[in-house]
């Protein structure tokens, strides 16, 4: 049908404008496009982090040496440990992990310091509640620094050969891009992704969806208007509301959590429109299966799940097996969030992250298609 | 087009939805100015077949044009001169009356929209309700912005599937004196409709039942081909009478209308017979023409027999 390229400005900018009216009166919809932003960008910047510190830790000391309170007090500078607790038991050491008051509990046997002066190894207990184990992992690693090192002020004169040794190798390490190893730093550029693929799928799903659940598509339909022209005025203002909730976390990344914004930001901004494009083709996609906008939301959540999940977002990618691997990489969002923190945290440039932009492109080509496709220009 | 060119001919329109031919094989003709009615029970396909009409489903069988366009191939030269009204208001409730008809007349290209609404918000009396959400108009209100809504553009042809359903019978005379002002104009009309009021203030007529079309002509010409007699009962304890009389020969319709039973049924010999016992004192049975609403249940009856 020579019709199909047809193309009316007018109708699409009437399309566009009817969009804008309903969004402006729909204000739960409204509030869903900037709360959504708001309260994921306070729930993870804020409340969420991966390096806990602190731990509330008891302490039994059966020693009461310089010795033992050489090793409380290497542990508490570490700043994973703070002791909360000095008990005198053991049961009450049982009691309070069974209970979650603590998460450690230290226990240095009797005779610590006579038995360490004499250089017998003598052994320390250290119990963690490791029902969590990212909670306790990094403190546990902190812990083998601090017993090495920990007595060395106090083994002097004749103890001084008792002093940890060097090891072989000298290593250092060299944390670049986010060297105190700040969990904002990363989550928050990635939250730019998590909040447009949230918001934006839902969002379109529900806006065409509602259209037929409500018997409106039957008089849009009816009119000469082209399938185009609604599609596009559809994407478009949802196109403009991604830009803004994307420019509401930039400048909560700057202001409130300080992430530093090494990259372009232009060119951040640029490169997520295929990124805004391929979500909002998910979502015109699903309102073409959805019978209902119940179904809708249920279908963007479907979506949404593996997308916060497998892309890198909450869990390190390289850290899951090969099969969700292969998920997580048809997902636009992990593509998405290392096009981010390339440009936001390492500075990348256009050609930098050119190898993570083609398959949101490809993304981007099947789920618009597919929703172009299914779209259909009768009630059949 | 011609003035004799018939606004819609279509012959052997069919539907089929999944298994179920939901229109078999319809002819229709409806010429230029005319107002025609629509009829069927729930279900009987009026509505896919109008939809049909204007491109909102595509036909499986059949063929026609409408406004000298072809139903199958040319739906989008059909939608500019067609003007639709849903079943279902269809319009934007979370829109006011003047941005909903704004809307519609862009999509539909009116040269002159400030004028166009204008005159149509005046021709329906809308003007105080311009800047109020289409959402709280009360259901004439409502029926009466979706008619302005679907004659922004001047339309050639309505269709209006069942456009007065629900609606107050002040409203709906409103709403039939608007029609044929409109017909008077040349503007063509297919309306489906359940009230037989507004069937007789139809030009024409079809009567669809479970896909099938029973019957086409004015009132008169339907009512004198289904040849159905039908007899008036009037007298004290009618009530027991209703069930005596069902499954008498010739009785098929037997219907309380206020103080009296309508007796009606095709075999009039038969039916004179059985209805001679009830002829006496304190009875009485008088001959009366049929009308419409016991043509059609006679025709859905044996529609479905």
């Amino acid at each position: 049908m020579r019709s199909i390229f047809t193309f009316s400005p007018k109708r699409f900018a009437a399309v566009v404008s009817k969009e804008f009216t309903q969004m402006r009166r729909d204000r739960v919809t409204f509030g869903m496009m900037v709360g959504i932003p708001l309260l994921q960008l306070i729930l993870f910047g804020y409340a969420i982090n991966s390096d806990p510190k602190h731990l509330p830790t008891a302490i039994l000391d059966n020693d009461r040496s310089i010795f033992s309170r050489d090793m409380a007090m290497a542990m508490k500078n570490s700043d994973y440990f703070a002791f909360t607790k000095e008990i005198s038991h053991e049961a009450e050491a049982d009691e309070l992990l069974r209970l979650g008051r603590i998460q450690f509990v230290l226990t240095i046997p009797e005779n610590f310091g006579r038995d360490l002066a004499r250089g017998d190894r003598p052994v320390v207990l250290l119990e963690a509640d490791a029902t969590d184990p990212s909670a306790t992992s990094n403190a546990v690693s902190a812990i083998r620094q601090a017993a090495s090192e920990a007595f060395n002020r106090d083994l002097t004169g004749p103890l001084a050969p008792l002093r940890a040794a060097e090891g072989p190798v000298d290593l250092r390490m060299h944390a670049r891009y986010n060297p105190e190893a700040i969990t904002q730093y990363n989550i928050v550029p990635g939250l730019m992704g998590v909040v447009l693929t949230m918001t934006l799928v839902i969002i379109t799903s529900l806006a065409i969806t509602r259209e037929r659940e409500r018997g409106t598509m039957e008089n849009l339909l009816i009119t000469p208007v082209r399938p185009t022209e609604v599609l596009l005025g559809k994407i478009l203002p949802y196109i403009i509301v991604g830009y803004l909730q994307m420019g509401l976390i930039v400048l909560a990344a700057k202001l409130l959590f300080r992430v530093p914004m090494v990259g372009s930001l232009p060119l951040l901004f640029l490169v997520s429109f295929p990124f805004i494009a391929a979500n909002l083709g998910v979502g015109i996609t699903f309102s073409t299966i959805a019978q209902n906008q119940l179904q809708a939301v249920q279908m963007s959540f479907f979506f949404f799940l593996p997308s916060i999940l497998l892309s890198g977002f909450m869990f390190p990618f390289q850290g899951m097996p090969e099969w969700a691997q292969w998920i997580g990489s048809a997902l636009p969002l992990t593509h998405y969030l290392r096009v981010v923190r390339g440009i936001v945290l390492k500075g990348n440039g256009f050609f930098d992250i050119l190898p993570h932009m083609w398959p949101i492109g490809l993304f981007l080509l099947l789920s618009l298609g597919l929703g172009v496709k299914r779209y259909r220009q009768t009630l059949d | 087009m011609s003035e004799a060119a018939p606004v819609i001919d279509v012959t052997g329109l069919t539907k089929i939805f999944g298994k179920k031919t939901v229109v078999d094989h319809i002819d229709m003709r409806v010429a230029r100015g005319e107002i025609y009615g629509f009829l069927g029970p729930n279900g009987s396909g009026k509505t896919t077949f109008i939809r049909m009409l204007c491109g909102l489903l595509r036909p499986d069988d059949g063929a026609g044009t409408c406004l000298g366009f072809d139903v199958r191939g040319q739906a989008e030269l059909i939608k500019p001169h067609v003007g639709y009204m849903s079943q279902k208001f269809s319009l934007y409730e979370d829109m006011t009356v003047r941005e909903n008809l704004d809307f519609i007349s862009r999509m539909y290209g009116v040269a002159d929209r400030a004028g166009a609404i204008d005159r149509t918000v005046a021709r329906m009396n809308l003007g105080r309700f311009r800047d109020q959400l289409a959402g709280t108009l009360s259901g004439g209100w409502k029926q009466r912005l979706a008619l302005a809504a679907c004659m922004i553009h001047e339309p050639q042809l309505l269709l209006l599937d069942e456009p007065t359903a629900g609606v107050d019978p002040m409203a709906r005379r409103d709403f039939w004196d608007e029609v044929h002002k409109l017909a008077g104009e040349g503007i063509t009309a297919l309306i489906s409709t359940h009230y037989m009021d507004e069937a007789e203030r139809c030009h024409r007529l079809a009567y669809i039942a479970y896909g099938h079309l029973l019957a086409t002509g004015t009132v008169a010409e339907i009512v004198a081909a289904e040849g159905l007699a039908t007899y008036e009962i009037s007298g004290p304890k009618l009530y027991d009478l209703i069930d005596r009389l069902r499954g008498l020969p010739g009785v098929e319709q037997v219907v309380a209308f206020g103080l009296t039973l309508h007796v009606s049924g095709r075999d009039g010999a038969a039916l004179a017979k059985s209805l001679e016992p009830f002829g006496r004192e304190p009875l009485a049975v008088t001959r009366i023409p049929s009308n419409l609403e016991e043509v059609f249940i006679s025709l859905m009856r044996k529609a479905t027999t």
